[in-house]
């Protein structure tokens, strides 16, 4: 009884690959669109994996051996990172970095939540329009233009801004020309180039703050700083767990203004390890050192955004 | 009439106008910090320009000057005799409109593919592509410059676009862009007889110009004032792109005419800013979903 209801065997259809594909089906619809859609992906995936997907895998497998680009490599195998890991320029590069990872997140996270803050008062439109304005105004610059200007401008004897400071009698600070003062110099460059950028963030998520919880806040008496610390800035804990993220991976590349400002100067006191591994691969040709440097800071940089991710439970607040 | 009756009235009687400048006071106090903040960015802005005027025998010395008193224009023309900057612009323009271009194409094909096809490996494959945005540049720079060497494109333009053409984050905008579309056109037209490639090209296409506006305004700008990539491929004079120029007439001119150098720096700054003021929406847009990946 079932056999006479069977459904014939299904037979491969003929014409091969064109007619399966032209086939007037709800399948051979379904069949050109997913067709279709892989000759979409075809250009990003293609590049992806020849530009980025690829690249970190060979980089790790170059960071085994030494090669100039020129003669063939050598397989060394850890020899790169071993003699990284014994060279005290290159661990203080990373101490500089580090530094400068410290200072720059923070001051910009103060910065941009400060005026992000500062701008939720009352105030005519084309006067917020004005401000909003000016704080984007350097994110069009390049760093290296803006590198440029600072150093004129922070020039122990010639810049603006100690003959400012000297009208106020205090005496010219070496901003550029001090290894202590030169990475507070390379911070408080990049900070004022990138401030717009954390502001427009922290508006953002000023913006999903439901009003209610700021009233009901208010209701309960907490007003002004109380409400600031208690209410606003566990709401943005999301906000400013991304900020510290991002800057923190960013900062940790840091090389224009460096590299432009002071070159790694005076000394070495603000070379970072970008610039280490500029200097070793391009400069040098040591391809197999810079990569093996390369692929240090790309463990670094998971292991800081992981560790930042583990603390944040314990401080951010989500809804 | 009862006291607290008169007491009130005396209460309503104090003079208005001292409310309102208590209330102007307070808030000119918060707007101070706003304005010290506006000045700080401003005022190196501004300096720039005016000091890029100035005679290069006093182009550095104090005080310095807020007002161009004696403008000499001079300076900018010197920008062009010191180093070839018209080539340098031209450059510059050719690799930014080429990556944009390329960019968005890219990003279009493979946003519209994840946001309306279904197909085997699409969540695996967005979800890898997307793993891709956490690489940092460092890590894949350096075998690119080797397959650029390979492939004889170093020294030329071609190095900076052609790695530049994939974008995750592009797919990712107007995968977004896509996805907020409604699906009653694709239907409707399939209905009509359009086959998907007309559906694509001439129906949602043309309603993701404004996406395209946001990637192709932060590419330009992120391309434009690159500094890293064109450093490493670009060692031939004549084909530097701005950043790499002006740090060149930095390099030359920085115990000179500070002036010259400075009229440089306007200059590179120059373009972005006539785009970015034609495009603000887009660029506080961009910068807003980039910031939000919401």
């Amino acid at each position: 009884m079932n056999q006479q209801h069977a459904l014939p065997a299904r037979r491969p259809t003929r014409g091969g690959a064109l007619a399966w594909l032209t086939e007037e089906t709800t399948a051979g619809m379904a069949r050109r669109k997913t067709l279709l859609a892989y000759l979409f992906l075809l250009p990003t995936v293609l590049g992806i994996l020849v530009f980025t997907a690829g690249p970190v895998l060979v980089s790790l497998g170059l960071s085994l051996f030494s090669w100039d680009v020129i003669s063939p490599p050598t397989f060394i195998g850890l020899n790169n990172y071993q003699q990284f890991l014994s060279d005290p320029e290159g661990l203080k590069s990373f101490v500089n970095t580090f530094i400068y990872v410290a200072l720059d997140v923070a001051l910009q996270i103060a910065v941009g939540l400060s005026l992000a803050l500062a701008m939720q008062q009352k105030m005519p439109r084309w006067l917020r329009y004005a401000f909003r304005s000016a704080f984007f105004l350097p994110l069009v610059t390049s760093g290296a233009a803006v590198s440029i200007v600072m150093s004129f401008l922070f020039n122990k004897d010639l810049g603006a801004i100690n003959y400012y400071l000297g009208l106020l009698h205090i005496p010219p600070v070496p901003w550029l020309s001090s290894a202590s003062w030169a990475m507070v110099t390379v911070v408080l460059t990049s900070v004022w180039q990138q401030m717009g950028f954390t502001f427009l963030v922290f508006t953002g998520g000023l913006g999903t703050i439901s009003p209610e919880v700021l009233d009901a806040a208010d209701v309960d008496g907490a007003r002004g700083w109380r409400r600031l610390w208690y209410v606003t800035v566990p709401m943005l804990s999301p906000t400013i767990l991304f900020v510290a993220v991002t800057g923190v991976i960013g900062a940790l590349q840091v090389f224009t203004e460096p590299y432009v400002l002071t070159n790694g100067g005076p000394g070495d006191a603000t070379h970072t390890v970008v610039m280490t591994i500029y200097q070793a691969a391009f400069q040098n040709l040591q391809i197999g050192y810079g990569s093996a440097v390369a692929a240090l800071l790309f463990a670094v940089i998971m292991a800081v955004t992981a560790v930042q991710f583990g603390l944040s439970k314990t401080w951010v607040f989500y809804q | 009439m009862h006291s607290s009756t008169v007491a009130a009235r005396r209460y309503q009687r104090r003079p208005a106008q001292a409310q309102r400048v208590l209330r102007l006071a307070g808030c000119a106090i918060g707007l101070l910090p706003l304005l010290v903040a506006a000045i700080i960015v401003v005022a190196p802005v501004w300096w720039t320009v005016v000091s890029s005027l100035r005679p290069p025998a006093e182009s550095f010395s104090l005080p310095p000057q807020w007002l161009p008193l004696h403008p000499d224009w001079n300076n900018y023309l010197d920008v062009f005799r010191k180093i070839p900057y018209g080539t340098y612009v031209l450059n510059s323009a050719v690799v930014s409109i080429c990556v944009v271009a390329g960019q968005i194409a890219t990003a279009t094909l493979a946003g519209y593919a994840f946001a309306r096809f279904s197909f085997p490996g699409k969540t695996l494959l967005f979800w890898l592509i997307m793993a891709t945005l956490m690489i940092p540049l460092q890590a894949t720079i350096i075998p690119v410059f080797v397959l650029i060497s390979k492939l004889h494109l170093n020294n030329t333009l071609g190095s900076l676009i052609l790695p530049a053409l994939p974008t995750a984050f592009g797919t990712f905008l107007l995968r977004q862009y896509f996805m907020g579309l409604p699906n009653e056109f694709e239907e409707a037209a399939v209905i009509d007889g359009a086959n998907q490639l007309q559906v694509f090209a001439r129906i949602y296409l043309p309603l993701a110009v404004p996406g395209m506006a946001i990637l192709g305004i932060l590419t330009f700008n992120g391309t434009w004032n690159d500094f890293y990539r064109p450093l490493i491929f670009l060692t031939d004079q004549q084909t530097y792109t701005v950043p790499i120029g002006i740090v060149s007439l930095f390099g030359y001119l920085s115990t000179g005419s500070v002036s010259t150098v400075l009229a440089g720096v306007v200059l590179s700054v120059a373009i972005v800013l006539a785009i970015y003021l034609l495009g603000q929406r887009y660029l506080v847009e961009g910068l807003t979903l980039g910031g939000l990946k919401s």
